[in-house]
């Protein structure tokens, strides 16, 4: 219950060059051709096993959509196949057949009916799904006057009333807001827990890398990467950025890590080091001990502008905390070529105890998006430890006092 | 076999849906499903009227007033079902392209519930007709019990006819601006408000290549004059009825990947 293997999987549209080609195609005897293919995906392999997460990421028009519509059936392989096993929920789009002059509760029994549970079942789950839901007494007006939000709230719930063995969710959870998000996700979690086989797709770094234990990535149809979720977004990070000229290497280091730099290449990074407030180079940090990130950057030829930035990323690679000299208002303007650079960044380490990896990011305006001289993920790993302070849990030391109103 | 069970999985959703357009369709009307009945009515009304009364059209060997009105229940109550299940019918993948879209179920539900729906709208009609005739003294008699047969054969015909358009529709959306065309002559062409007797003997020929004639035809010798139908006129709709159904399956079952990708 809960695999899914999907074997050289391909779709391809049919084009035809006038509209009277597919009139002829058909009336003309024989197997004569009158159409191109127009492929969107090919040669898609991978294999989910049950209870694991798969994420997919991919820039608009990569094929997602095209694959998990045929991975739930609604679209044809034009190659390769689709074997699933267990009950399947998909959320595509949630809201879907809902019917705006229908009441809420009578939405949930169309929708249940739709994903093929019986009306005595959908009888049974239906106080669950309103207390699920919220949406308090708009549960009896019609649909049409519910917020979006609403919907997808009712929605969410009547697709996961019954835990299946493989949930498919598309972009849709983003609609809600944040209490249902987190809500939402909370639900996801717990029937990972039991053992279903998500497939996620998102751009949402923060979905991916926390919910799922692997990642492919797919570009223009091909199946790009796949991997640990950071490694395969960190690789996905570095393909937005501008595409020309650009390099994208992954190195495996020795903690099995995956270092993914990327970049054109104009300037690069010589080194990166932690310092401590005497200068000394150190991989142990204590919790609120001032440090100083100290990188060494090399010009290979002449440039407009210079921006210098890092970010801070826990275990699973979630953002602590990053900037950058735009933001802190330090740009360098003009600079020639072989010109050295050596910046410092101050700050004190309130973070939590754990091990924290290192970005560093060197472009050319306020993001990396338009000109991305050089990226590099995992420049530096260190250790937070807790020597001096009260014991507290978390990534991040916010010093606490505490009194009691008397 | 996988798809019938598949099917049968899913009656819940048939029932339902079947339900929910029947309601939808008055949900914000005063008067609620009772325009399922003024509609059809009417129609009898204005063509009772103005064949009857003012163009004092008599059918030949009937003399009570309403013989021509039972003439006319008979046969267009009947075309009307026919022409709703091949209407829905040639527009079924159409309206319903984000369900085919976003959810995986048989999708030979769709056509399913649509002839259910034709049928609770013609149910409703007929029931009100058949009152009509118990009340007002016309009740043919046991030979009531020939339109069973007859709608049966009507109901190949014309779900083989939709299906057919249906999936062609999707392809080619000329087929269904021309088939409303279409199906006006077709109702002109098909002795409904005229008898055919009133033709000429060459036209009255051409008529009988139209099989939904025979249909009708059959219908109203069973009200109007108490006659059982003619079974032999009937194997002709019949066999063109399950031929439709054949291509229909076929062009379905052939197609129905593509479909998705047209729609």
């Amino acid at each position: 219950m809960g695999n899914i293997s999907v074997g050289n999987l391909g779709k391809a549209y049919k084009q035809y060059p006038t509209r009277w080609s597919r009139l002829r195609e058909w009336i003309t005897p024989g197997r004569a051709k009158f159409h191109n293919l127009k492929w969107i995906l090919s040669e898609i392999s991978f294999a989910v096993k049950p209870g694991e997460a798969l994420g997919i990421i991919g820039i608009n028009g990569a094929g997602k959509s095209t694959l998990l519509k045929l991975i739930t059936g609604t679209a044809q392989p034009t190659t390769g196949h689709v074997h699933m096993t267990g009950r399947v929920a998909a959320m595509l789009e949630l809201g879907m057949g809902f019917h705006p002059d229908f009441t809420g509760r009578q939405n949930v029994f169309m929708a249940g009916q739709l994903l093929g549970m019986t009306s005595d079942e959908i009888f049974h789950l239906m106080p669950q799904i309103e207390s699920f839901a919220e949406i308090g007494e708009y549960i009896d007006m019609p649909v049409r006057v519910y917020s979006s939000g609403m919907q997808v709230r009712l929605a969410f719930s009547v697709a996961t009333a019954v835990r299946p063995d493989i949930l498919i969710v598309d972009e849709a959870l983003s609609v809600g807001d944040a209490y249902f998000q987190h809500k939402s996700f909370d639900r996801i979690r717990q029937f990972r827990k039991l053992g279903t086989t998500l497939l996620i797709v998102s751009h949402d770094k923060q979905a991916i890398q926390s919910l799922c234990d692997r990642a492919i990535l797919l570009s223009g149809g091909h199946l790009a990467m796949e991997g640990q979720p950071e490694a395969v977004m960190d690789y996905y990070n570095a393909m937005l950025a501008d595409r020309q000229n650009q390099q994208v290497t992954q190195v495996v280091q020795e903690d099995g890590r995956v270092q993914t730099v990327s970049g054109t290449g104009e300037v690069t990074i010589d080194a990166v080091r932690l310092l401590n407030d005497r200068g000394q180079s150190i991989e142990v940090v204590s919790v609120g001990q001032s440090v100083s990130l100290n990188i060494k950057v090399v010009c290979k030829e002449n440039i407009e502008s210079l921006v210098i930035g890092y970010m801070i990323k826990d275990r699973v690679g979630q953002a602590i905390y990053g900037t950058n000299t735009y933001h802190l208002q330090k740009i360098l303007n003009n600079l020639s070529q072989g010109h050295a650079i050596t910046v410092d960044f101050d700050f004190p380490a309130n973070l939590g105890p754990g091990t924290y990896s290192v970005a560093v990011a060197l472009h050319a305006d306020r993001t990396h998006v338009s000109k991305n001289f050089e990226w590099r993920d995992h420049a530096l790993v260190f250790n937070v430890i807790n020597m001096d302070k009260d014991e507290f849990v978390g990534t991040a030391w916010l010093p606490t006092t505490v009194r009691f109103a008397t | 076999m996988g798809k019938l069970r598949a099917l049968w999985a899913y009656r819940g959703f048939i029932y339902g849906s079947v339900r929910r357009e029947f309601q939808s369709k008055y949900r914000n009307s005063l008067l609620g499903s009772a325009w399922t009945v003024i509609n059809p009515l009417a129609m009898i009304i204005v063509y009772t009227v103005i064949f009857s009364q003012v163009m004092q059209a008599k059918l030949p060997g009937i003399d009570n007033g309403f013989g021509y009105s039972i003439y006319l229940c008979a046969g267009s109550l009947t075309w009307g079902l026919f022409a709703e299940i091949v209407g829905r019918g040639q527009n079924i993948f159409l309206d319903n392209a984000n369900l085919l879209k976003k959810i995986n179920f048989p999708r030979i539900s769709l056509p399913i519930i649509a002839v259910l729906n034709s049928g609770v709208n013609f149910v409703i009609i007929f029931t009100l007709f058949i009152t009509f005739l118990l009340l007002g003294g016309f009740w043919p008699g046991w030979v009531v019990l020939g339109v069973i047969p007859v709608l049966i054969v009507q109901l190949i015909f014309a779900i083989g006819l939709g299906m057919t358009l249906g999936v062609l529709n999707v392809f080619f959306r000329d087929v269904g601006q021309f088939f409303g065309i279409f199906m006006q002559f077709w109702f002109w062409l098909t002795p409904i408000v005229y008898p055919i007797n009133i033709l000429p003997e060459p036209i009255r020929h051409l008529i009988s290549f139209n099989p939904m004639a025979s249909v009708v035809q059959s219908y109203q010798g069973i009200f109007v004059s108490g006659q059982w139908p003619d079974w032999n006129l009937l194997v002709y709709p019949l066999t063109l009825g399950l031929v439709l159904c054949l291509i229909g399956y076929r062009l379905f079952s052939r197609h129905s990947g593509e479909l998705v990708d047209e729609l």
